[in-house]
């Protein structure tokens, strides 16, 4: 038999794999920024159009609604969450919103204060319906895309219901009124692009640097573990979901001037754009792992793809959903290998 | 004694491993490993966590292929790409953590990618047939079609067991397979690897228990930084030479000298008359400054769920008084404020978010120290650093993920984080559970510093060597009351087995 030798020293640490960030890691999270300057590029090769800084406004203003909702789509997402509902909430904001200033410029006799106040109901009723969302999902524990789905269903028919299938439109006078919300721009910056900076930077912020921000991504990597520390789970969730009904809200107060009209088929289909730009972004579908600049870039991808489609004559314009399909899966596949 | 040929259906098997190599990428774990193993034997494989053994026993399963060396079984070199070739020459490795499918029945677990058919459909009566023979030899009384979800761990230990033994081993890995029974259970165990090993199967036997590495083993192995440091007949072996062997060092003493602290202060934690619904009745005692008190009992007596609904983690009711002041603790975020912290026993499922570096992990209990108001990511670094010090945790990069840690690494990370918020009352669930024997000497030392700094302790452990080397009084819980609290002279093994068990005829 052999017996060992007694060393002194104290038994060394074999080494597991390695620490820290890989470098396929760090690659993975340039990803997204790397696929956009590609997309550029062929983008400015394609048409000379494209590399001009007016079309490079234009299409940040577009991606300005999706962006601001990917932004909150985000925080539920990396929570662990989902909600397929917030289309359909926009648009149920759009026509309330509406109904509100066409009725408070008469009553309250300043169109001004009335569309002032409309722009703050948007955002007070997306926080409400956020609310009551997460109190079901966190109190009633009801899967999210079970109660999003539902609402899904329920905010666009009642949309429908209020604009008796038509549109709900905003009067001509005060459409003028509320117009520079979206058409406006200060030093050259339309202001849907500023607004989707600031929530940006504010979620980043949020996501990042406040304790809140550390829990969602506690809960999203692993609730029970987040529990047994003392996190207050129900709270969070419900925060959350809120957070992304204010910026279903703020999306809604700069879209509601750009038609100026809400009918059943504004916001359709939002809820796949913001979470198809969270997950180009790098973002885990099951929580725990994401990022607000992942979003940005990947809510910027998406709709440069389909600027390029509709400058160029390569693909058909009605193939744009298509060409979104595939980047995304293609995205996804990039990225399975990483976690 | 040498091992049959190719086809053999016979017994066991004979095993060599010969300069085993194996690098994960840049990283070497196995530095030349070469021993062998004889058919109907019981080997006792030892070493600290990281020592190599996992990794070596996951080669010889088919699970990792070796860089460099050969595997031979039978005296035939062999190459298995996969657990299947290896199942499919009788090496069955049964993994420390479970690989259950929680929503299927055990029968359809122990057969799970070996159904067998009749046809184009499932034979069910044959499986369920030979599936309650298995749960039988190993002694788990609950029929094939119930779900694994229902099982407690214990039970579905056993069920990983019964689906090694439907495998037809002849050579069967167990890496730590008592962690979770009760005596009874591991003496059911016991007995049935006695009739395998009558039987001619091998038998490799992986566990931090010496005490039961010295009873069920023939010979003993032992590897330390992936290397073989020695081998030797169990019988020539005594538990101290056994532990040095694996760490290297003498281990003098494992646990500390007790120290004595102020029995006339006020308690720190008061508990009366606690009941948690279907856990635990009328639960009373107290601990004070400085105190370690233990609670011993069987899994499934009630202990973990006691604290838990004490915490504010599960519905219960009954008194509690910190320094004497009377709470209700409705959350457990209420009881870390109120200065109690709990360190679950489930350190993957529980206690850590294996996936976030080690600062997130350490401060997400007192992160509002941090928040002022935004998040001090440098504060919560230099915290990380002197954590690292303090706990002497071992990683290799400060920003390393929790799950790059070994376990006894993991478990100083997740004590560091339960005592961030700086409780008065600690309440540590098993806390050396799947550790090695250098890191619980050193979470041993770890908890009588607390104790000397004040705090009172709990420690709840299935271990009962561990209770009585570190507790100043052991509560005794079964079936959810506490039946006795020892202390002094009456703290044996004998005394709160015969508690825990309700076995009235305490040895004399």
């Amino acid at each position: 038999m052999s017996q060992p030798e007694t060393a002194a020293t104290p038994a060394s640490e074999p080494r597991r794999a390695e620490a820290g960030p890989s470098f396929s890691d760090r690659l993975a999270s340039f990803g997204p920024v790397i696929g956009l300057i590609l997309l550029c590029a062929v983008g400015a090769g394609l048409n000379s159009d494209f590399a001009t800084l007016e079309n490079a406004l234009n299409v940040l203003t577009r991606t300005a609604f999706i962006g601001i909702i990917a932004v909150g789509m985000c925080f539920v997402i990396i929570l662990g969450g989902i909600d397929l509902s917030v289309g359909s909430m926009a648009a149920l904001i759009a026509g309330c919103v509406i109904m509100f200033i066409n009725w408070a410029a008469g009553a309250l006799g300043s169109p001004l204060g009335a569309v002032v106040l409309g722009a703050g109901l948007a955002i007070g009723l997306g926080g409400i319906l956020g609310l009551i969302q997460g109190v079901l999902i966190a109190k009633g524990r009801i899967e999210p895309f079970i109660v999003t789905l539902g609402t899904l269903g329920i905010y666009r028919a009642y949309l429908t219901y209020f604009a008796d299938g038509g549109a709900l439109t905003l009067e001509n006078s005060l459409a003028d009124l509320y117009a520079p919300a979206y058409y406006g721009s200060v030093l050259g910056v339309p202001v849907p692009v500023i607004a989707f900076l600031i929530v940006a930077l504010i979620g980043a912020a949020i996501l990042n640097k406040t304790a809140y921000g550390r829990h969602v991504q506690a809960i999203g990597s692993n609730e029970t573990v987040a529990r047994y520390a003392a996190v207050n789970v129900e709270r969070v969730k419900i925060l959350t979901y809120m957070l992304l009904g204010v910026c279903v809200g703020i999306a809604t107060l700069f879209y509601v001037p750009r038609l100026g009209s809400a009918s059943p088929t504004t916001g359709l289909l939002w809820e796949l754009e913001a979470i198809a730009a969270v997950i180009v972004g790098g973002a885990a579908l099951k929580g725990g792992h994401g990022s607000i600049t992942g979003t940005v870039v990947g809510a910027i991808l998406l709709s440069v793809i389909s600027n390029i489609l509709n400058l160029t004559s390569l693909i058909s314009v009605y193939l744009n959903a298509a060409v979104q399909g595939f980047v995304i899966i293609t995205v996804a596949f990039l990225q399975k290998g990483r976690r | 004694m040498s091992a049959t040929g190719e086809n053999a259906t016979g017994p066991g098997l004979s095993v060599a491993f010969d300069g085993i190599v194996k690098r994960f990428g840049p990283v070497e774990v196995l530095h030349g490993v070469s021993f062998a193993l004889e058919p109907g034997r019981v080997y006792g494989l030892l070493g600290e966590n990281g020592a190599g053994k996992s990794t070596l026993m996951k080669i010889l399963a088919g699970y990792e292929q070796p860089s460099e060396g050969r595997v031979l079984v039978g005296g035939q070199p062999v190459a298995f790409s996969g657990s299947r070739d290896a199942e499919a020459r009788g090496i069955v490795l049964i993994h420390q953590e479970f690989n259950l499918a929680e929503d299927l029945t055990i029968a359809g677990n122990i057969f799970l990618g070996h159904e067998r058919r009749k046809g184009w459909l499932l034979d069910e009566a044959w499986m369920r047939r030979e599936a309650a023979s298995a749960l039988q030899q190993v002694g788990l009384d609950r029929t094939p079609d119930t779900p694994v979800r229902r099982l407690i761990v214990a039970e579905k230990q056993l069920v990983e067991i019964a689906k090694a033994l439907s495998r037809k081993a002849r050579l069967l890995i167990m890496d730590e397979p008592t962690a979770t029974l009760t005596p009874s259970e591991v003496a059911r165990l016991f007995a049935l690897i006695e009739r395998m090993r009558a039987a001619g199967v091998t038998i490799i036997y992986i566990s931090h228990k010496l005490d039961e590495v010295e009873r069920i083993t023939d010979e003993v192995i032992v590897m330390r930084d992936g290397k073989l440091v020695g081998r030797a007949p169990t019988a020539s072996l005594t538990r101290p030479a056994m532990a040095t062997m694996m760490v290297g060092r003498e281990i003098a003493d494992l646990f500390p000298a007790k120290e004595s602290f102020d029995a006339a202060a006020v308690p720190a934690l008061t508990v009366e008359n606690f009941t948690v619904p279907g856990w635990a009745r009328d639960v009373s005692f107290s601990v004070r400054p400085g105190e370690i008190l233990g609670f011993a009992g069987l899994v499934g007596a009630g202990r973990t769920e006691l604290f838990e609904g004490i915490l504010g983690l599960r519905p219960g009711s009954g008194q509690v008084a910190l320094a004497g002041h009377p709470v209700n603790l409705r959350s457990l975020g209420e009881a870390t404020r109120q200065g109690l912290s709990y360190l679950s026993e489930d350190r993957k499922g529980k206690g850590l978010h294996v996936d976030f570096p080690l600062a997130p992990n350490l401060t997400l209990m007192a992160l509002e120290q941090y928040a002022r108001p935004w998040l001090d990511h440098d504060a919560e670094r230099k915290a990380l650093t002197q954590a690292v010090e303090t706990f002497g945790i071992r990683t290799g990069s400060l920003s390393a993920r929790a799950a790059s840690l070994s376990g006894g690494n993991q478990q100083k990370l997740a004590l560091a984080k339960v005592l961030h918020p700086k409780p008065r009352v600690l309440i540590l669930d098993e806390p050396t559970r799947g550790v090695d024997v250098g890191a619980k000497r050193e979470i041993y030392v770890l908890i009588h510093q607390l104790a000397r700094q004040g705090l009172a302790v709990v420690v709840i452990s299935s271990e009962l060597i561990e209770l009585i080397g570190l507790a100043h009084r052991v509560a005794v819980m079964r079936a959810g009351r506490l039946v006795a609290t020892v202390e002094g002279a009456e703290m044996t093994e004998e005394t709160m087995i015969a508690h825990a068990t309700g076995a009235r005829h305490v040895a004399a």
